[in-house]
């Protein structure tokens, strides 16, 4: 199958700017699955709200979007139901990280099988350029006339932190290596991480002068360094730079998988459920 | 294997009905009075090959169960006041996207954290018009244990019949009240199986008569490859800008409940046919009532009785027909008068021109009605006033 076999083609020109990364990367998802061969029957990509989350509407899988902040805890419910399902989420900075950052660490440590894309703009883009909780201290926004005083999270920190056995970070100026990354989040059994840096021109960058779309993923490019490079350069040239790559892969049991060991485990002790109705007991708060 | 004859609470006897319905999945997060349905649903969906997750918090769980519900699964939550305020975004996307869910709401007295254990009626309206926007939605009223029961398979029933969201308002008292009930076989029960299309080609998920169609709905990972949206969408499901389609889409969703508001509603009633004075109740405020109503038509009142088990749409015929004899009718709730003003809609104030004068008895101390206090509005008219205590 082509790599646009994946997109609904009757959907397109997307809704992004020009010079978006967003674009990239979506496309680095979907050449993906396509390397891996996945059944487009089988695959569910959940969203959330803001730019990214358009990304949903493009893709020929079931997709769904969902409220801001919200697609991870959809896909939870759809990856229980589901499990032989391959969910993916694709979100943005400030739906993973601020309004949906609860789902976000309890999803990471449920090790639940969901992989997650994380277009990291730095800026809510859909609403034209407030900061986000990924946006790096001291830049403008809307929000920030005076520059953020807030610092960014560590995405990838935090998800290894709460326990995801797969994170990686790719940007939208190094492709091929976001394409391995999905892939391999996407073989990973349990919950993966892939951030994407990608460029907003339109709101970050003018707002903080970085200018036009080139000049965008010219900066990107600057201020990332792969982190098997940087594992054999000195500490000074490493000091303030965005480490890409694969930066976690462990092991650790499924959820899903450990649930339906429990229902297997559960229906060997119970062949019927009438009669067993329990006691419930008092309590409060 | 056989009927189920048992002293048990609401909140089981609403776990049953729900597993008699078929659930698949239960998201919740602990919150008092609803809490020992989450507990059960943990035990026994296992057994069935159901799945149970506590999430990290209500929003989360109303939106799990969306998730389950879009794989064909029969989804529900539980939860009390507070979780119910922060579920309510989720609600209209439910009720916008048609995905049915049931949501169980053990009532707590409010608003804020309130007093957990304590009882209340105080989220008719939220339950009616807290997420925004024009949105169908129906909310059904247990009054007893066995109609926790009965409610909570209706609920399964309609919600996927109409495709909405289906609210059992319970409260805590009917929550955590024991009673002696005979439930059938659960097992004896056939569930009705959500209408899905027969063939992907082609399918149009949103495509159904504009004046209240349910449209057929495909669940995920089955070829369908449909798009889902909380956006304004066309009949492909897809986003639109287009007023006429907006206008379209929101009026149809609306009306599949309006239509059927008489396949819908439903409610109890005691001596209505000659009834001058009627007492409006529903939840376990009716069973005070009920006693209420009893006691006064012994003594020769024509005292009457009126149990809303369907609180939306709201059973308005049945209201307006009480306007055939009644001169009074008393609302008796544990809020300041939700109910009341539905009431008073439909029949007008009395005082400002309806025929039928209209009387809230509201109560929000955390306390259940004491039969006392609505006998006593019964016999307060100015004909025996003074032969009880006065209670207004």
């Amino acid at each position: 199958m082509a790599t646009l076999d994946y997109f609904r083609q009757e959907k397109l020109p997307h809704i992004w700017c020009p010079g978006c990364g967003h674009g990239a990367i979506t496309g680095a998802l979907v050449r993906a699955i396509e390397k891996l061969g996945l059944d487009k029957n089988k695959v569910v990509v959940v969203s959330g709200i803001g730019c990214s989350s358009r990304a949903v509407g493009y893709l020929d899988f079931d997709t769904l979007h969902t409220a801001h902040g919200r697609a991870i805890a959809y896909a939870t419910g759809i990856k229980l139901s589901r499990p032989d399902l391959k969910v993916i989420v694709m979100t943005g900075d400030g739906d993973c990280t601020a309004i949906g950052g609860n789902h976000f660490i309890h999803a990471a440590r449920r090790n639940i099988g969901i992989t997650t894309i994380v277009m990291n703009n730095e800026i809510y883009g859909m609403t034209s350029g407030q900061y986000s909780p990924m946006t790096p201290t001291g830049m403008l926004g809307t929000t920030a006339p005076y520059g953020n005083v807030e610092r960014p999270f560590d995405l990838c920190k935090l998800a290894v932190s709460a326990g995801a056995t797969y994170v990686g970070r790719g940007t939208a100026y190094h492709v091929p290596l976001t394409i391995d990354l999905i892939e391999k989040a996407l073989l990973n059994d349990g919950f993966s991480v892939v951030e994407a840096i990608s460029g907003c021109p339109t709101y970050l960058g003018r707002k903080n002068k970085i200018g036009d779309a080139v000049q965008m993923l010219d900066w990107i490019k600057d201020q990332t360094i792969n982190v098997k490079a940087a594992a054999v350069l000195p500490p000074e040239k490493v000091a303030g730079k965005i480490l890409i790559g694969e930066l976690h892969s462990s092991k650790a049991p499924e959820y899903t998988a450990s649930y339906r060991e429990l229902i297997g485990r559960v229906q060997r002790r119970y062949d019927s459920y009438i009669g067993e109705v329990r006691e419930c007991a008092s309590n409060s708060d | 294997m056989g009927k189920i004859v048992k002293l048990m609470q609401g909140n089981e006897a609403c776990t049953i009905g729900a597993l008699a319905a078929g659930l698949d999945f239960y998201a919740g997060y602990p919150i008092t009075p609803s809490t020992e349905i989450a507990e059960m649903c943990s035990e026994e969906l296992p057994k069935v090959g159901g799945r149970f997750i506590q999430m990290e918090d209500e929003i989360g769980s109303i939106a799990a169960i969306i998730g389950a519900s879009l794989t064909g699964k029969k989804a529900m939550t539980a939860t009390s006041g507070p979780g119910f305020s922060l579920m309510q975004e989720l609600v209209g996307y439910s009720s916008l996207c048609e995905i049915p869910i049931v949501i169980v709401n053990v009532m707590r007295v409010g608003p804020s954290t309130g007093m957990p254990t304590s009882t209340s009626q105080g989220d008719v309206m939220q339950a009616r018009w807290g997420t925004h926007g024009d949105h169908p939605i129906i909310v059904l009223a247990p009054g007893n244990v066995r109609e926790c029961f009965d409610l909570t398979f209706r609920a399964f029933e309609l919600s996927e019949k109409y495709r909405v969201p289906v609210i059992v308002l319970a409260d805590e008292v009917i929550g955590h009240m024991r009673e002696k009930v005979e439930l059938p076989d659960p097992r004896s029960i056939k569930p009705t199986k959500r209408k899905a299309p027969t063939n992907p080609a082609g399918y149009k998920p949103y495509a159904a008569d504009p004046d209240g169609g349910v449209p057929l709905m495909a669940p995920f990972g089955e070829g369908y490859r449909w798009h889902v949206t909380g956006l304004f969408h066309d009949e492909g499901g897809f986003p639109t800008s287009k007023p006429k389609v907006a206008d379209t889409l929101v009026r149809r969703i609306n009306r599949k409940v309006d239509k059927n508001v008489d396949d819908i509603v439903d409610y109890a009633s005691e001596s209505l046919d000659d009834s001058e004075v009627v007492v409006v109740s529903f939840g376990s405020s009716a069973m005070s009532a009920l006693s209420a109503v009893r006691r006064a038509r012994k003594e020769g009142v024509k005292a009457g009785f009126l149990r809303l088990k369907t609180l939306w749409p709201f059973p308005e015929k049945v209201v307006a027909a009480l306007a055939a004899h009644a001169k009074r009718v008393i609302v008796a709730e544990m809020n300041l008068g939700q109910v009341a003003l539905e009431v008073e809609r439909v029949l007008g104030r009395g005082a400002s021109g309806g025929k039928v004068v209209v009387e809230r008895l509201g109560k929000v101390n955390s306390e259940l009605f004491h039969p006392e206090e609505i006998y006593a509005a019964i016999r307060s008219d100015a004909a025996v006033r003074g032969d009880a205590k006065g209670s207004k």
